[in-house]
């Protein structure tokens, strides 16, 4: 193996372990974090990771603090985007047990992050609330929205908004949802 | 024909009126067309000539603020619009209702990919965690209590407390007082009708001397020893000291006086050119 290649497999494994261990609260690593640790290039290194992963129905995805994904991202923006190992593919609803949700509490959470898509990107919380009351029980509703609040799924200011928040962006592709929907 | 002032209150109400939608359409993400922006501002300008006095003054700015929000709303209602993400709200909240719950975990499930993270022991943490605890003192140890310093009593002098900088050489009294009587000699020397210009007595030959000068003369006048004559138009501004200290101010309401005493400032009066 070459020297060159050599590094680049050193720096693979080294960008495996800081994307799939938590590190931090909130998942995934930020871009000035792999700078440091990889070098310069991690860009090119996550590229490589990422064709690697895809065998494995995993991707390398990214998150910027802008609402709207710059289409050229400066260095800057990429030091305080946030990198994270998503799914690829499609899970099935039997799976989603797997990753922890039950399925009203999924169910819930659809219809918010659509609803929440479809009024602009953000909602009142009392409007949220009636529409999930529909089809959840009253007492879980509040706790549901808490939920999703507390996981990064929204953000809620100080006068009762709810938004899209990070996670949300980091694993919902938001245009296919709506599409989706619209299609039943 | 109405009175001034009935149309005022008209106007006022109307304005008042204005300002309240444009809030509940920024706040409940209403649709910004509901507002006629160019009626409105013709309102506003239909009323603005009978404002005199600021708090009306504020509220037409108040509005002009409010409408322009909405304009910038109806901005981004139309860009939105145009986006591809857009769907009518009604129509999507009529598919959710009608849809199932497992037919939307279904639907969501293809648009979903969850972050994929790990939380699991190493070899190598272990190992590390191991050190760290052979390492660790017993909380008996780590948690010792400490006996207070003992420190043996004494006296200080007052020169002590003076170096210390816990007493000034001289009481804050006696201070003041030989500072009135610096402004009063300054006042005979070089002033006129009793006064003297604030630059011509604070103004020092070093920065620090002015700044405390400055200092001190405010306690003057807020103690009473003497008193500030300002005249805006012109931007000056006179000390004039009282013969005796006046403690009282009698009907007249106090009020503070900010005055800049800045490096700027200072070189300008050195330079002998009007601060």
């Amino acid at each position: 193996m070459s020297k060159r290649k050599a590094q680049y497999a050193s720096k693979l494994k080294r960008a495996t372990h800081l994307l799939f261990y938590k590190r931090h609260t909130k998942p995934g690593v930020k871009g000035w974090e792999l700078r440091k640790t990889l070098g310069s290039d991690y860009q090119k290194v996550l590229k490589l990771l990422d064709d690697y992963l895809k065998t494995l129905d995993l991707q390398v995805n990214t998150v910027y603090e802008e609402e709207k994904t710059p289409e050229k991202p400066t260095p800057e923006q990429l030091d305080r985007a946030r990198f994270f190992i998503t799914l690829r593919g499609e899970i099935t609803p039997k799976e989603s047990k797997m990753v922890g949700w039950r399925i009203d509490d999924l169910a819930g959470l659809a219809i918010t992050i659509s609803y929440i898509i479809s009024k602009k990107g953000k909602a009142t919380r009392k409007e949220i609330e009636e529409l999930l009351r529909e089809k959840l029980p009253g007492w879980k509703v509040g706790l549901n929205i808490d939920r999703y609040i507390r996981y990064g799924y929204l953000t809620e200011d100080e006068s009762d908004q709810l938004y899209l928040d990070w996670r949300t962006r980091a694993e919902v592709d938001q245009k296919a949802l709506i599409d989706l929907i619209l299609s039943k | 024909m109405q009175s001034k002032k009935e149309r005022e209150r008209q106007g006022r109400e109307k304005l008042q009126r204005i300002i309240d939608t444009c809030k509940s359409v920024e706040i409940r993400s209403l649709d910004p067309f509901l507002i006629d922006v160019k009626a409105n501002i013709d309102e506003v300008k239909e009323y603005f000539p009978e404002w005199t006095i600021p708090e009306d003054l504020c509220l037409d700015a108040e509005t002009i603020h409010h409408v322009a929000s909405v304009v910038k709303l109806q901005g981004e209602w139309v860009k939105h619009r145009s986006t591809s993400l857009y769907t009518d709200p009604f129509l999507l909240e009529e598919k959710l209702t009608r849809l199932s719950k497992g037919e939307i975990v279904e639907t969501f499930v293809k648009a979903w990919h969850p972050i994929i993270e790990l939380e699991q022991i190493t070899l190598q943490s272990l190992a590390e965690a191991t050190t760290y605890w052979l390492n660790l003192l017993p909380m008996d140890e780590r948690w010792k209590e400490t006996p207070p310093n003992e420190v043996a009593i004494g006296s200080a002098t007052r020169e002590e407390l003076v170096q210390e900088r816990i007493l000034r050489d001289k009481a804050f009294s006696e201070e003041l007082e030989s500072f009135w009587q610096e402004l009063k000699n300054s006042v005979q020397e070089k002033g006129e009708n009793g006064r003297i210009p604030y630059w011509g007595f604070v103004g020092a030959d070093t920065y620090e001397e002015t700044v405390q000068k400055a200092f001190m003369t405010s306690f003057l006048i807020t103690y009473g020893y003497a008193t500030l004559e300002i005249y805006p138009l012109e931007e000056q501004i006179f000390i004039k000291p009282h013969e005796k200290q006046e403690t009282k101010t009698g009907n007249k309401q106090l009020v503070s006086v900010p005055i800049a005493v800045s490096v700027e400032d200072w070189t300008k009066w050195k330079r002998g050119e009007p601060v």
